[in-house]
């Protein structure tokens, strides 16, 4: 029966992904993780979010969105806010120490709050973008990611007293500055821990697998199979674009709330349109619907240029060349037919209609 | 070999019409008035004036490139009409867009297949069964009771329109896999999903062989008994539309040219015309 397969497949995936934070974890434990490794346990699973999301759009919705990094940037920038505020009040209520235990908390609302803001964004960018299709959908996204750039790059926020203030182009806000225009985020607790961030990729993988198991996701895949079938069955496709879109945005905020609480200090210049080639590669790399293939190319891609550190000025040649042998050997029908000797029931299912695992 | 002339009497109704005597007291499913589109100055269908009766099997014949499609696409409002309106059970569908006419009850296939090819036949007549088991996004994501609940409904309802054509053992095939005559009947089931009152079929035969032809006769005469629904067909195959049609409708260069039953539009000059041509020492 259909249900239970997509069921157990979903609980494989779970699976797996636990068995590797048990892992993980286990190696950390034992001192056996390196240093710049430990430093790269966020990021991959902030990459994971991303890439995964992006998935959403790309493979599930089937619409190129070149201006993921804007939402990820939304969600840096209220996140960190919003957890600077909360912990202000926190500490004016009670005192620093309550705060600085109720560090969880604070973090896990502000990943809301920070998703909630890029979903935001997402509704306002998605009215105008999503009545576009396929190279404008890409140019006008694209603009939207460099646009929420720099609006934020000319955002000063400052807290006085639990009191936000927000500031355009004008440096003299009062109280204490917490984003600082182009210099962006200032003097951030950094309270991202990696259990929340994998937390955090379970989190989007069952909204994920879930929706595309569902009425919604079924409607999103009909969409972008062929509309006209899909408007003639009385599937209203604006609204399910508008859906997959604004899922995506919203998880991308959160990633980027971990991502923000990472590090005492972010710049808005850093979320530009590289970053969203970057996850965009993590999706291609993987299989554009394939959300398992998105979750190993983040893993493997945020490690690699860690790894390749030694070749200094080679490394981003490395990192080009590993990219296109990676592309030519996946595609070649010797490994396809390798493959699909060793993993014969994943023939059917890997990358058809966006089902994992 | 079964011919299933149809003996049903057709009666006048307004717009210069006739449906079944059994449907005049009812409301017709479909009424055009003077519809009419034109593609920058090409009159691509004109002055189309048709009433289809509640449980009516009509077609729409006529040589290639002659506006049947069109005239669905204007139906089923992919097209908006520039001139003239259409009626679906009374109600008026101008401003409509596709959707609110498929909600109104207007389903259809499509003359070249347009099925989810990648997604299994059971999930296409899930997507066509969308609006029948109304859940949202979050208990969908989050697995309310509700979500099970619909799903079950929407499991057992989808076999239950498969079997219509025999099909619930390939539910979880893929569709695009099927052989070509599957996946018309699969396109069926889809646009029946919907619960229309109205079903269009835009070529259903084309590709099956005579014995499928046959199964197929069959069977739209088995849904519109069964589904008590009006279907209109467009067919090149004249041993379908004569065996099962009801009322035909025959247009060329946009015009109908001629509307009765089978036997009137076999014997109709015109007709004979617009398929074959004049002889040439009848001419001028």
């Amino acid at each position: 029966m259909k249900l239970k397969k997509s069921t157990i497949n979903n609980l494989i995936s779970y699976g797996i992904v636990i068995v590797a934070f048990v892992a993980v974890q286990l190696l950390q434990n034992a001192g056996l993780v390196s240093r710049s490794l430990r430093g790269q346990l966020v990021p991959i699973c902030v990459y994971i979010v991303m890439a995964v999301s992006l998935n959403l759009t790309v493979g599930i919705s089937g619409e190129l969105s070149l201006g993921h990094a804007g939402f990820m940037s939304v969600g840096v920038f209220s996140g960190v806010v919003f957890s600077q505020w909360m912990t202000s009040l926190i500490a004016m209520r009670y005192d620093a120490a309550v705060a600085a235990q109720q560090e969880t908390l604070i973090l896990v609302v502000s990943m809301f709050v920070g998703g909630l803001f890029a979903g935001l964004a997402g509704v306002i960018i998605g009215i105008p973008v999503l009545r576009l299709r396929g190279d404008y959908l890409a140019i006008v996204t694209l603009a939207f990611g460099e646009i929420i750039r720099n609006v934020i790059n000319c955002l000063y926020i400052s807290i006085d007293n639990g009191r936000v203030h927000i500031a355009f182009d004008n440096p003299n806000v009062a109280g204490e500055i917490i984003v600082n225009g182009p210099a962006g985020t200032r003097g951030v607790d950094r309270i991202s821990t990696f259990v929340i961030g994998f937390a955090l990729v379970l989190f989007t993988l069952f909204v994920v697998l879930n929706l595309i198991n569902s009425r919604s996701g079924r409607a999103i895949m009909a969409c972008r199979d062929s509309r006209i079938a899909a408007e003639s069955v009385g599937i209203n496709v604006t609204k399910y674009r508008m859906m997959a879109f604004v899922t995506s945005a919203f998880l991308a905020g959160m990633a980027g709330v971990l991502y923000g609480l990472n590090m005492t200090s972010v710049q808005s210049s850093r979320f530009n349109f590289d970053t969203s080639i970057l996850v965009l590669v993590f999706v291609v790399l993987g299989g554009i619907g394939n959300i398992w293939g998105s979750i190993i190319a983040a893993t493997l891609l945020t490690v690699l240029p860690e790894m390749l550190r030694e070749f200094s000025d080679y490394r981003m040649l490395v990192y080009a060349v590993v990219l296109i042998l990676v592309m030519l050997v996946t595609n070649s029908p010797m490994m396809r037919a390798f493959f699909g000797r060793i993993l014969p029931h994943r023939r059917g299912d890997a990358g058809k209609g966006g089902e994992a695992a | 070999m079964t011919m299933r002339r149809s003996t049903t009497k057709m009666v006048p109704v307004p717009s210069h019409s006739i449906v079944p005597e059994r449907d005049v007291d009812k409301m017709p499913v479909l009424e055009t008035r003077h519809l009419g589109i034109d593609f920058g100055g090409l009159k691509a269908v004109e002055d189309f004036n048709l009433t289809i009766g509640k449980t009516e099997i009509a077609g729409l014949i006529g040589p290639n490139g002659a506006g049947k499609t069109t005239v669905f696409n204007l139906l089923t409002k992919v097209y908006q009409p520039t001139s003239g309106t259409v009626l679906i059970n009374g109600k008026d569908t101008a401003g409509m867009n596709t959707v609110q006419a498929n909600k109104l009850g207007v389903a259809r296939t499509f003359q070249n297949i347009r099925l989810f090819g990648n997604m299994s036949v059971e999930d296409n007549v899930r997507i066509g069964l969308h609006n029948q088991v109304p859940y949202g996004m979050f208990s969908g994501i989050f697995r309310m009771p509700n979500f099970w609940r619909q799903e079950k409904k929407q499991h057992k309802r989808a076999l239950e329109l498969l079997s219509i054509f025999d099909m619930q053992d390939m539910a979880s095939a893929k569709a695009g896999s099927l052989p070509y005559g599957a996946q018309r009947r699969l396109e069926i089931v889809r646009a029946l999903a919907t619960n229309p009152s109205l079903l269009l079929l835009d070529e259903p035969a084309a590709g099956m062989n005579p014995h499928e032809t046959e199964d197929l006769m069959d069977s739209i005469i088995k849904i519109r008994d069964q589904f008590q629904i009006a279907v209109m067909l467009i067919e090149h195959d004249m041993k379908l539309v004569m065996g099962i049609c009801e009322g035909i409708c025959v247009l060329n260069y946009g015009r109908i040219i001629a509307k009765g039953t089978a036997e009137e539009i076999q014997q109709n000059p015109t007709v004979i015309e617009a398929y074959l041509g004049r002889r040439k020492e009848d001419g001028k």
